[in-house]
């Protein structure tokens, strides 16, 4: 056993885990978090995004205590408040996701790529970029709109944009 | 249509919890007490079971209880069925193999659940499974549909000789063999498509809870149809009776048919929940998934198309072998046979059709619907031959498919269905226009010019959807009926509850089914709820899968509306002193036509719940309930066209442009309709493309993880262009047909007729992966 | 995953000493081993995380030599500027490794040490002549990488930095496995003034290895078209069902071949 002291979604939390309890399922059932899925075993589907000291990473390829002591941002603590990030408001506008099981990954990750590209983004990037978050429902065409959308709504709305929108 | 009526392109109601992380999902689900589930499943892909012994497993820390199929028997839990009965052409019933939730004898595919563990923990119950000792004794395998046919091939249920499962035929053998006699030109091709694994992202899962105290059990399960489920596990079973179980579908991540059916698992979780005494959560690992949930396609045909002097069809001839796999899943059997062999006339004008098909068993998962369910095998088989016929015949493809469509409606075609509405060359001509077909010849001299190879194909498509109507599929070997519920709860606030037997996994129902409301009451959408998935709140229902929640489901609402808008507007005039002929209903006011007199929607309500002055003898409430059983099928049709070019030097194929128009007849959202298409092209293309479960010789899966199996990812895929026009479908109240499965069913033929195209060959096996391009480029480059 | 202990280590002597003991493994950025844990194929007693020592991390480029500590992730590689400018090849390589969260994660060490035949930087060490420097001595890459899954490394031995110099010209092409999307066939061309080496990964059914032949073509004339006339042998490579051995060959060809011409 070990402990577990990070700052999940701006609070402190700490707890007592196994060794080999995975990040994600120290957010999904220690922490009660249970926006973060998980969907494969090989570390390939993105389901599980989370972010660690501000990247993006896969949370089942992650022991807890490898994130002790780092901040950890998920879907439940992208936004501020009652209002949705940009991208999350962008993915309702455009239509992108369908079952929403591979959604919260594919939030994290677009919030992630939208920050390492402050230049903005075109579709062939938004693709390539998206190789570690695999969805069955939308065939991304409508994912790789919303990305585009968000990144150029962000970019207009400097900034602020996250906590304005 | 207002600005959130039928037709509106509305941001979806449900989406606020699936980006804000608050969906709930069955994994997501925690019961007091609950503990993890752990199935030992089979190495082998064929073996018997000489022992058992989990004498140690039940020592290992955590550890609540190690159960086996002897167990499971004991207590009379039932065999899992094929709920839809087939007669061969002999006569004879179909041979369903016995298929036990936990194996007791014998394994019969790699994966065969043999024992379940339950324990504190996940971690736990797979070290205990870990110590279950399993004494096999491994028999001879066979893995192709085509072997197990073979004498001397190894037998794997005693009930099925040979491991034919039925020889069906439909259409007239002597016709179509006349036809094909008395044919200018003949197409003749072996056509093979190819076993998928449907990798819905949510692996399924089950929450059995048995409540001793009320000796009531509820399972939370990854389901598109909870009621089926309930019946079957009440009825055939022996999980309990049907007013002991509740089964909750709640968010469910995704299912294209493979959580239409019920599995060992949700079995196996509710009576070791019984058995244990403990709250008992199962869900599966993605490798787990790739080897139990139930696959797709996977048939082999022979063809022939007879053609007249004036390149008419005359006729065609199938023969079909389809793999059902180790035991035959829920619906098995009806797929290469009711959903497959009827849609064989295509759009065309075939005068005589003659089909056989044949279904094994084989040492491989159950095979059942996936997206689309025997029409794309339809689709895939006529659309290549037609491309292959017009390469023979020395014809436009396009032109060919023109000559040949059906353009007087209805049509009786000569495999049962009767189709009512359509308008093909208006898809054709609008897909040709959005490809700029013309153009083409010169994007491919400039991409030859670059070394690359460019093509481009087509497929004219139509399917059948919201299989119907309950009397005709009884009467086909149906065991259940295929209408739809409604229950219309308008509150005393005149807020509207809406429950429905139809399932959402994707489909957006909590947004398109409002969208009605509010084109009939004029209410926001969001005074509207939608309630689905649970057996406890929904009294009955069939769920969702076939394209059916539109056509059926939505018209099942339009009933119960009917209903309710009928005493809304009798308690109107009475509360008006008005005739109720006056009587319409605009922007959620019900008013005297003609004059300002009004009663606004919610104090109708409160009149109708108050009851302090309603109609005399009317009873108080307003609460309506109707089931909808279709008079037909719809028929939804359209036409792709795809464009690649080929690196000859690697093999890879890019989808430089994909269109897509389609005839869905009306439209309720025509972004959720953009999406479900877009979703069907991507795992088209992915069969066509990507997409393959292999198994080697001795029946392992090599590719059961997505290490191996080729998902279809975001630089696979082009953006789609995707339009639609619309002959409404007469059938039902809201003309609609159907958009779930389109994408799936027209995209493969319309990929391979590409590459086929830019090769210059006349078929290549799907998935058409760098390497079998490669290959084939590099041997038709002479 | 097994019981496991995890212990974080503050410097290399520390990781050392916990290494040491039982059967310990150590974790850098976890993207091959907690996998392999999770599927219970890796089975370590302890793992010993040294993704945090911050000596282990960062990229130096002094002059011609570019020194890269082995806890840097792909990311830091892909992004660092001064690497970009001196050596874009390796940069470029980094970038194409995995997806964007496994860049967050993988380091270079961990790469290297794993030797994956299907990793992309054992190609780029081999074919640059890298030093792999560990804890007790440094080690040139032709005889560190030993095989499928195996180094030269002994036990309790710790890669700290990759070196290498400043070739005149290099690139890295890689076909991706469609499934996976680790190299199915990655080659990497570097030409400096002591010639040309050219190593080839995922293709081999031993590991990364040097493609001598279409060295030889390419000492005597570095550019694609010299690729051409080259023969490459089926023998010795891997066979699965996304690529035969014959593929894997031609794909080594063509992607030499791109290498070069991208190499300029």
């Amino acid at each position: 056993m070990s402990n577990v002291s990070l700052v999940l979604n701006g609070r402190s939390v700490s707890a007592e885990v196994e060794d080999r309890t995975l990040l994600v399922h120290f957010i999904r059932e220690n922490q009660g978090l249970t926006g973060t899925h998980v969907g494969c075993d090989t570390s390939q589907c993105g389901a599980c995004v989370v972010h660690v000291d501000g990247k993006a990473v896969k949370s089942c390829s992650m022991l807890a205590v490898q994130a002790s002591g780092s901040e950890v941002v998920t879907i439940e603590g992208l936004s501020d408040g009652a209002d949705l990030h940009p991208v999350q408001a962008a993915f309702r506008e455009h239509h992108g996701l369908q079952c929403g099981f591979c959604t919260p990954g594919m939030i994290m990750a677009a919030t992630d790529m939208i920050r390492r590209h402050p230049e903005g983004l075109d579709e062939k990037t938004v693709r390539a970029e998206l190789e570690g978050n695999i969805c069955r429902c939308t065939g991304y065409h409508n994912i790789v709109k919303a990305i585009l959308a968000a990144s150029e709504a962000m970019a207009k709305g400097g900034k602020g944009a996250a906590k304005a929108a | 249509m207002g600005i959130e009526g039928i037709g509106a392109r509305v941001a979806r109601k449900e989406d606020k919890r699936f980006i804000t992380g608050s969906g709930r999902y069955v994994d997501d689900m925690v019961v007091p007490g609950m503990k993890h589930a752990v199935f030992v499943r089979s190495p082998h892909a064929h073996a018997e079971i000489l022992s058992i012994d989990v004498s140690a497993a039940k020592k290992m820390p955590g550890v609540i209880d190690v159960l086996t199929g002897k167990q499971l028997k004991a207590d009379g839990i039932g065999n899992l069925i094929c709920g839809w009965m087939i007669h061969s052409k002999d006569g004879t019933p179909m041979k369903m193999g016995a298929w036990s939730p936990l194996a007791v004898d014998k394994v019969r595919y790699v994966g065969d659940a043999v024992v379940v563990v339950v324990a504190d923990t996940k971690g736990q119950a797979r070290d205990a499974a870990e110590a279950v000792s399993v004494e096999y004794r491994e028999l001879p395998s066979v893995i192709q549909a085509v072997d197990a046919l073979k004498a001397g091939a190894p037998q794997i249920h005693a009930e099925a000789d040979n491991n034919l499962i039925f020889d069906w035929e439909i259409g007239d053998a002597k016709a179509a063999d006349e036809a094909v006699k008395a044919a200018a030109h003949v197409t003749k091709i072996r056509i093979v498509n190819n076993r998928l694994v449907p990798n819905a992202m949510e692996p399924r899962a089950a929450l059995g809870h048995y409540d001793r105290g009320d000796d009531h059990t509820t399972c939370w399960t990854t389901s598109q149809n909870p009621h089926v489920a309930r019946l079957v596990m009440s009825a055939f079973y022996n999980v309990a009776p049907e007013n002991k179980l509740r089964v909750i579908a709640p968010d469910v991540g995704g299912g294209f048919g493979s959580k239409i059916y019920i599995y060992p698992e949700e079995v196996v979780c509710c009576w070791a929940s019984k058995k244990t005494g403990v709250p008992v959560k199962w869900v599966a690992d993605r490798t787990e998934s790739f080897l139990s949930d139930a696959h797709g396609r996977d048939h082999v045909s022979e063809v022939e198309m007879a053609f007249d002097k004036d390149n008419r069809i005359i006729g065609l001839k199938v023969d079909t072998i389809a793999n059902l796999g180790a035991y035959m899943s829920l619906f098995s059997s009806c797929v290469p046979t009711y959903l497959y062999a009827t849609l064989l006339s295509g759009q065309y004008n075939i005068p005589a059709i003659h089909a056989n098909v044949r279904t094994v068993y084989t040492n491989t998962a159950p095979v059942d619907a996936y997206r689309g369910a025997g029409r794309p095998e339809a689709t895939y088989l006529l659309e290549r031959t037609m491309e292959v016929a017009a390469r023979e015949l020395g014809v436009s493809p396009a032109e060919l498919r023109r000559k040949n469509f059906i353009t007087q409606f209805p049509h009786q075609t000569p495999v049962i269905m009767n189709y009512d509405a359509g308008d093909y060359a208006a898809s054709l001509d609008a897909a040709m226009k959005a490809a700029d077909y013309a153009g083409f010849p010169a994007r491919r001299d400039s991409a030859g010019a670059k070394g690359m190879l460019r093509g481009i194909g087509m497929s004219c498509y139509i399917e059948a959807c919201g299989i119907a109507p309950s009397a005709a599929v009884g009467s086909l070997g149906a065991g259940v009926g295929l209408w739809e519920s409604a229950e219309v709860r308008v509150n005393a606030v005149g807020t509207i509850e809406v429950l429905t037997g139809s399932h959402s996994h994707g489909q957006g129902h909590e947004t398109t089914f409002a969208q009605l409301v509010n084109s009939r009451f004029g209410l926001p959408i969001d005074q509207v709820s939608i309630v689905h998935g649970d057996t406890d709140k929904v009294q009955m229902g069939m769920g969702t899968y076939g394209s059916r929640s539109g056509a059926v489901g939505m018209s099942a609402i339009v009933k119960a509306l009917d209903k309710v808008e009928a005493k809304a507007k009798k308690i109107a005039a009475h509360l008006l002193e008005a005739d109720e002929g006056d009587i319409v209903i605009e922007d959620g006011t019900l008013k005297v036509a003609g004059t300002d007199k009004n009663v606004p929607w919610f104090q109708m309500a409160l009149a109708a719940y108050t009851a302090h002055n309603l109609p005399s003898g009317m009873e108080p409430g307003l609460k309506e309930t109707a089931f909808y059983d279709p008079s037909n099928f719809t028929f939804p049709a359209g036409c792709y066209i795809c464009e690649v070019e080929i690196d000859p030097d690697t093999g890879i194929t890019e989808i430089v442009q994909f269109v897509a128009a389609d005839d869905f007849g009306n439209i309720i959202n025509p972004m959720i309709v953009e999406g479900q298409v877009h979703g069907g092209i991507a795992q088209g293309i992915g069969q066509a493309l990507l997409e393959g479960a292999v198994y080697d010789d001795t029946g392992q899966l090599l590719t059961a993880s997505y290490m191996d199996y080729t998902m279809p990812r975001a630089s696979d895929l082009p953006s789609f262009q995707v339009s639609t026009s619309n002959t409404p479908c007469p059938g039902n109240p809201l003309g609609m047909k159907g958009c779930g499965e389109a994408g799936a069913i027209g995209s493969p033929p319309a990929v391979i007729n590409a590459i086929t195209d830019a090769l210059g060959l006349r078929d290549i096996a799907m998935p058409a992966s760098p390497q079998t391009v490669w290959k084939a480029a590099n041997s038709a480059k002479h | 995953m097994y019981q496991v202990n995890y212990h974080r280590a503050s410097s290399v002597e520390e990781a050392a000493k916990l290494a040491s003991q039982g059967d310990a493994r150590l974790l850098s950025g976890g993207m091959t081993l907690i996998p392999a844990m999770k599927t219970r194929l890796a089975a370590p007693s302890d793992v010993v995380d040294i993704a945090r020592i911050e000596a282990l991390k960062g990229v130096k480029v002094s002059g011609n030599t570019v020194t890269i500590g082995a806890a840097t992730t792909h990311h830091d590689v892909a992004g660092n500027a001064e690497l970009k400018s001196a050596v874009p090849a390796v940069a470029d390589l980094a970038s194409h490794i995995g997806d964007p969260h496994v860049r967050h994660r993988g380091t270079i060490g961990g790469s290297v040490a794993n030797n994956d035949p299907a990793a992309d930087y054992p190609a780029a060490l081999l074919a640059l002549g890298a030093t792999v420097v560990t804890n007790r001595r440094e080690i040139s890459a032709d005889d560190f990488f030993m095989g499928l899954f195996e180094t030269a490394l002994e036990d309790g031995e710790i890669v700290t930095s990759i070196r290498f110099e400043k070739p005149e010209k290099a690139a890295y092409q890689k076909f991706p496995n469609p499934a996976s999307r680790y190299a199915m066939t990655g080659v990497f061309v570097a030409k400096s003034k002591d010639g040309v080496r050219v190593a080839v990964t995922g293709a081999g059914d031993n590991g990364v290895f040097r493609a001598s032949e279409i060295e030889a073509a390419l000492t005597k004339d570095f550019s694609a078209a010299a690729v051409e006339g080259v023969s490459v042998s089926a023998d010795g490579l891997m066979s699965d069902i996304h690529a035969s051995a014959e593929y894997r060959a031609n794909l080594v060809k063509v992607m030499a071949k791109r290498a070069v011409a991208k190499a300029g």
